[in-house]
């Protein structure tokens, strides 16, 4: 019973809708970077140094819109990072990710401790207020439940969108896709497989810190250690649940948020205090673990996923 | 449009040098494509026609040397270059996107990556005209991976003709594809000459040159080694200009074969991604025996090979051992059943490009006494065996320390060769054994193969080759669409009524 | 842009490329002291001072290096295999859990316990690492996503039992476990010096895995899977076999850091058991070159950073996390390295 009143209460959507936002940007950055040819394991330090990075921003004076640029930036310096070592170089996808993982988390908390050496609780900022979409916003149960959030969440939305169009709409798009498809067919076309992927790499990193600034410019105000939380992992299995399409992968986001607010909410039922709240808290990854299976082998991945191009190699 | 060159050269190479470490790939090459000719460029594998190539159209940079295209100089290293300049090349493997349909591909790169949209309409109806025009049919919103090697090849000269070539390279291009195929690809290229296009087309296959060529450029080592006009010239002289002097391959003379070792009783497996799976096929491998597999790649061979090599199973039907139903069938089986296989692909397959000689030399046989007793590995001997390897099977290496990766093909086919042999097999897979071998190593694997069939080995010998296949074969199989036919004892059948075969026509009758 | 295959690795590329990569994170670690206001010179010299100045730092050093040895273990032997097991601290926890079961529930005397605790904990931890490679050769569910979401999954499982069923009642409200018996811990190598059994463990341990990689069947098998699974297979190697077994030895190696730092040092588990030591281990590894012997020096040295690192910062304004940077940089720097000892970058 209290299931369904939690289903039906607007407020319950509106949080599925911000619940969804930061994995929403990072799973398109991440999409952008496997449909391309590079797996991106560097996304859970690019979300951290994002959230730092716009936060930092803010609480430096830059205001909230320069801030997500600044957040955006921070991931792309270390998006340029991966794909250097990865592209170009050939690297192994895994290590450099986790290299960049470990490297940009612990940049980020550097960069904390030396710009505030003295506190012992991070400074709030002020951050992106819920706005109201005329008409809409006032609409019985529809405004409060989607029309009523802070505008990265519409960017957010937005951007799944701008991604899909992008893909298969534009030279740009055809390009990348084929990239990660069969890099030769590009080079042979007259394009460069490197900078392509290197520009899909970097790009992506963006979106992901975006994601990453979410955290701290619109749902918690404030930087903590440890505030993404595996958010990036869950990312990289909601591309392969999504079959590397944004659209599915869009709706993959929405679905792990609703039953991510959700068990937020069932902690708070009478039946959800009997249960140990470590278990709630363990549902995102286990259904991560469960969206992984259940996807095993259904999906065309990208071809050349993980295949490093060589020049001349053939 | 250029005015220096002299009249009628579309594209003209000077000197053109390439090194690869030690490798000298091409040799101060010089020669002229005239515009409105077909010009062959021959050369046996590794003479360094493919590398030529790749300089030409921006894949490589050349150490010396120039390109000019109508005069005008192509800047080195940039496959967009000399696109724009109206090169076009169809690759020997073709560059699809497979899960790409064929408008994306032929579209992909031909707008600057800035702009906002992509006209497919304009493309599409621009594409069906040129697809008209040059009669080269294709469905253009099927995927890549939907269609046949000969669709994909007319969807990469569809590329090359959309982007307004006026010369087009071809490497290779009949290699993949049944003499009726190349037939119909002979007409396009006449097409394309008509409407004054200039084509390279690479070929080692003789009867080709002297059928599509006007002028014939051939090249031996990396050297430029003569240059003539097609009618002035015949088959026999042009293959003494490819290998240096007349190369007598070898023969494999009658012999009578013994009990069948191995046989495969109407054996169908399912396709799988990329390959042509097999219906019904019947195969009986005798000793003292070379069974060969004649067909066009692509057909089905891929899968026998895996069966035999034990790295598929049978679907339904049964294959046969000694006269025995075999019962547990895996690489490991096929090995301890005594089958030697020697794989398509060296580089991928056949070897570990990171272990050194002796790690490769022992891949199969590490398991076993004296190579290594109750688990723990006996390197002495393993590198005894790696030492044995090399000095009885020719292979030229800086040690058995060495890792596989720094070997020349040939030398690396020597040591799989020789890895295969000294187990002392019964029966030996060879898959396209000496495909992109210099004639060395060709001649060289070959006599082995022959050796072995004398010591009372059963051989299948598959290969895209017919003339391989009809030199050294007693019984030669066809294989179409993963059919394969009866067995044809040497010399019932000529050369066209295999080929006939090879495109899937008479299968039901053959018999 | 190409790579080619170096024709010799010679010494000086073998050799020297590494220890250029360590002098560059060097370099990269003294701009960032610069960066806190520091000076460089003074800052290695306190991390230096910190990690080995003195018997006590020297066995703190030692201490510290004792998981990453294990966790360090644990991701070369998979590495080697490409198992990209990234659930070192799972895996850790799992043992460090059964070691405190097997130690607290059984009622087992002391002595008895010891062995039985340790062989618990890699079984604990050979089955954690079993569930991702099973996915990954049944169903094609890559390892890395799973592996590191269990390390989520199972600091959540240890929090619950902490607060729950495997709460210490004397613990005064806080989320531990009870304490092993004083004749269930480690003993000390030599009597006086704070350096227990698992560190001799981990030295055993190493040398265990290199002869197991470089004399058994099994090792030469790990290394060609992990280099090129399709001529592995078609060589008539069991990958999906040698997966498994390679799974289960990591697995068992990264849990015996739990035990070991369970009943060598902490006595009890609590959730701050595993300061990362699982995914130190990665760094551990990949500076070692995946070479077992390797990882003892370069656990060694990782711990030394740390140890040296938390002295520094008492007594200079840099923050800790100078070391965590100066490591990920090194990690890079040497898969850099290791790329540039077998190719060489050449134009066109």
């Amino acid at each position: 019973m209290e299931i369904v009143d939690i289903l039906l209460s607007a407020s319950f959507w509106g949080a599925v809708l911000r619940i969804a936002s930061p994995l929403i940007f990072a799973t398109m950055g991440e999409l952008i970077c496997e449909r391309a040819g590079v797996l991106n394991l560097g996304i859970e330090g690019i979300m951290v140094i994002g959230a730092f990075a716009g936060w930092m921003a803010v609480y430096a004076g830059f205001g909230l819109w320069p801030g997500v640029v600044i957040a955006m930036l921070s991931g792309m310096a270390f998006g340029l990072l991966h794909a250097t070592l990865s592209v170009p170089l050939g690297l192994s996808q895994h290590v450099v990710g986790l290299g960049v993982t470990l490297l940009a988390t612990s940049t980020a908390y550097y960069a904390y401790r030396i710009a505030l050496p003295e506190v012992t609780s991070p400074p709030r900022i002020e951050p992106f207020q819920p706005v109201d979409i005329p008409v809409l916003s006032d609409l019985p149960f529809l405004g409060e439940a989607l029309f009523s959030q802070t505008p990265l969440t519409y960017l957010a939305l937005a951007t799944a969108g701008i991604v899909a169009v992008v893909l298969y709409r534009t030279p740009v798009g055809l390009a990348l896709r084929a990239v990660g498809e069969n890099p030769s067919a590009v080079e042979a076309q007259g394009l460069s497989v490197t900078a392509i992927r290197m520009g899909a790499v970097i790009v992506g990193s963006g979106l992901m810190a975006v994601g990453g600034a979410f955290l701290t410019m619109s749902a918690f105000s404030s930087f903590f250690f440890e505030m993404v939380n595996g958010r990036g992992w869950i990312c990289i299995a909601l591309v392969v649940f999504g079959a590397w399409r944004p659209g599915k992968a869009l709706l993959g986001a929405l679905l792990f948020a609703a039953f991510d607010a959700l068990q937020i909410r069932m902690q708070q039922t009478p039946l959800g205090a009997l249960v140990p709240y470590q278990i709630f808290l363990m549902v995102p990854y286990v259904l991560s673990i469960l969206a992984l299976i259940l996807m095993s082998r259904r999906a065309e991945v990208p071809e050349a996923l993980m295949v490093p191009y060589n020049r001349g190699e053939r | 449009m250029p005015s220096l060159a002299p009249p009628g050269v579309a594209l003209k190479l000077t000197g053109i040098t390439k090194r690869f470490g030690r490798l000298t790939a091409n040799d101060s090459i010089s020669f002229a494509l005239h515009e409105g000719e077909v010009l062959a460029l021959l050369g046996e594998n590794g003479a360094g026609k493919t590398t030529l190539m790749n300089i030409l159209f921006g894949h490589y940079t050349a150490d010396e040397g120039k390109v000019e295209v109508y005069g005008e100089d192509l800047p080195p290293g940039a496959p967009g270059a000399a696109l724009k300049a109206g090169v076009g090349m169809v690759h020997q493997h073709f560059t699809l996107a497979e899960n790409m349909t064929v408008l994306e591909n032929v579209l992909l790169g031909t707008v600057p990556l800035w702009r906002p949209t992509l006209d497919r309409t304009a493309g599409r109806a621009r594409l069906e005209r040129l697809s008209r025009e040059f009669g080269l049919a294709v469905h253009l919103d099927a995927k890549i991976k939907a269609l046949s090697v000969g669709e994909r090849q007319r969807v990469e000269i569809l590329k090359a003709l959309y982007r307004d070539a006026r010369i087009l390279i071809l490497d290779e291009p009949t290699a993949v594809l049944t003499p009726q195929e190349a037939q119909a690809l002979f007409e396009t290229l006449k097409t394309a000459v008509g409407k004054g296009l200039s084509v390279i087309f690479i070929s080692h296959k003789l009867h080709e040159v002297m059928a599509i060529s006007k002028r014939v450029v051939v090249l031996r080592h990396g050297k430029l080694v003569g240059e003539v006009a097609t009618t002035d010239t015949n088959e026999r002289q042009l293959a003494e200009m490819m290998v240096g002097a007349e190369v007598a391959l070898p023969k494999a003379p009658a012999a009578a074969p013994g009990e069948a070792y191995l046989e495969l009783r109407d054996v169908s497996l399912p396709p799988e991604g990329r390959r042509v799976g097999l219906s019904g096929v019947t195969l009986e491998l005798r000793s003292r025996q070379i069974t060969g597999i004649a067909g066009v790649s692509g057909n089905g061979q891929a899968m026998l090979a895996d069966l035999v090599g034990g790295l598929a199973v049978p679907a339904s039907g049964e294959i046969r051992l000694y006269g025995k139903p075999v019962t547990a069938w895996s690489p490991r089986a096929a090995l301890d059943a005594g089958v030697g296989r020697i794989p398509e692909d060296r580089h991928a397959v056949g070897s570990i490009a990171d272990l050194s000689l002796t790690e490769n030399a022992v891949l199969e046989s590490y398991k076993t006494a004296p190579q290594s007793r109750s688990g723990l590995m006996d390197w002495a001997e393993a590198r005894r065996r790696a030492e044995a390897i090399i000095a009885r099977y020719d292979v030229r290496c800086p040690g058995p320390e060495t890792r596989i990766r720094l070997l020349s093909g040939g030398n690396m086919q020597k040591l799989i060769l020789g890895r295969v042999m000294e187990a002392g097999p019964r029966i030996i897979l060879a898959n396209q054994p000496v495909r992109g071998l210099d004639i060395g190593a060709l001649t060289y694997v070959q006599e082995r193969l022959i050796e072995a069939r004398g010591e009372g080995a059963a051989i299948l010998l598959i290969s895209e080759d017919l003339d391989e296949i009809l030199a050294l074969s007693d019984v030669v199989h066809v294989m179409s669409e993963g059919r394969l036919s009866p067995g044809f004892a040497r010399g019932t059948k000529t050369q066209g009524e295999l080929g006939a075969l090879m495109a899937g026509q008479g299968f039901d009758d053959a018999a | 842009m190409r790579l080619e295959p170096v024709a010799s690795r010679t010494m000086a590329r073998t050799l020297g490329l590494p220890a250029l990569a360590l002098a560059g994170t060097v370099v990269v670690a003294s701009l960032l002291a610069m960066l806190a206001g520091a000076n460089p010179f003074a800052t290695l010299g306190l991390i230096l001072k910190g990690a080995a100045g003195s018997k006590f730092a020297l066995l703190e050093t030692l201490n510290r290096a004792t998981p990453l040895i294990f966790t360090g273990l644990a991701v070369a032997v998979a590495f080697r295999a490409k198992l990209w097991n990234i659930g070192a601290e799972a895996q850790l926890y799992a043992g460090a859990l059964v070691t405190v079961l097997i130690g607290t529930k059984l009622g087992l005397s002391g002595p008895v316990a010891i062995p039985i605790m340790g062989v618990g904990a890699v079984i604990a931890g050979a089955l954690m690492l079993l569930v991702p490679v099973i996915l990954k050769v049944r169903l094609g569910v890559d390892e890395v996503v799973t592996t590191l979401l269990f390390n989520f999954i199972m600091l959540l499982f240890i929090s619950m039992l902490l607060e729950g069923p495997l709460k210490d009642p004397m613990g005064m409200g806080w989320p531990k476990s009870e304490a092993l018996d004083r004749d269930m811990r480690l003993p000390r190598i030599v009597e006086g010096l704070r350096l227990h059994w698992g560190f001799a463990l981990g030295l055993i341990a190493a040398v265990l895995v290199w002869i197991l990689q470089s004399r058994t069947t099994l090792g030469f098998e790990i290394r060609a899977v992990g280099l090129n699974p399709n001529a592995a297979r078609f060589a008539g190697i069991p990958i999906r076999a040698v997966l498994l077994k390679t799974a289960l030895l990591s697995g068992g190696l990264a849990a015996l850091a739990g035990y070991s730092e369970v009943a060598g040092l902490k006595g009890n588990l609590t959730l701050d058991l595993s300061p990362g030591f699982g995914y130190t281990g990665i760094i551990v590894a990949m500076l070692a070159l995946l070479h077992p012997l390797g990882v003892v020096v370069s656990a060694i040295f990782v711990a030394g950073v740390f140890v040296g690192t938390d002295s520094m910062s008492r007594a200079a304004e840099v923050p800790t996390y100078i070391a965590d940077m100066a490591l990920a940089t090194a990690l890079l720097f040497m898969v850099l390295a290791i790329l540039l000892t077998n190719f060489r970058i050449v134009r066109g």
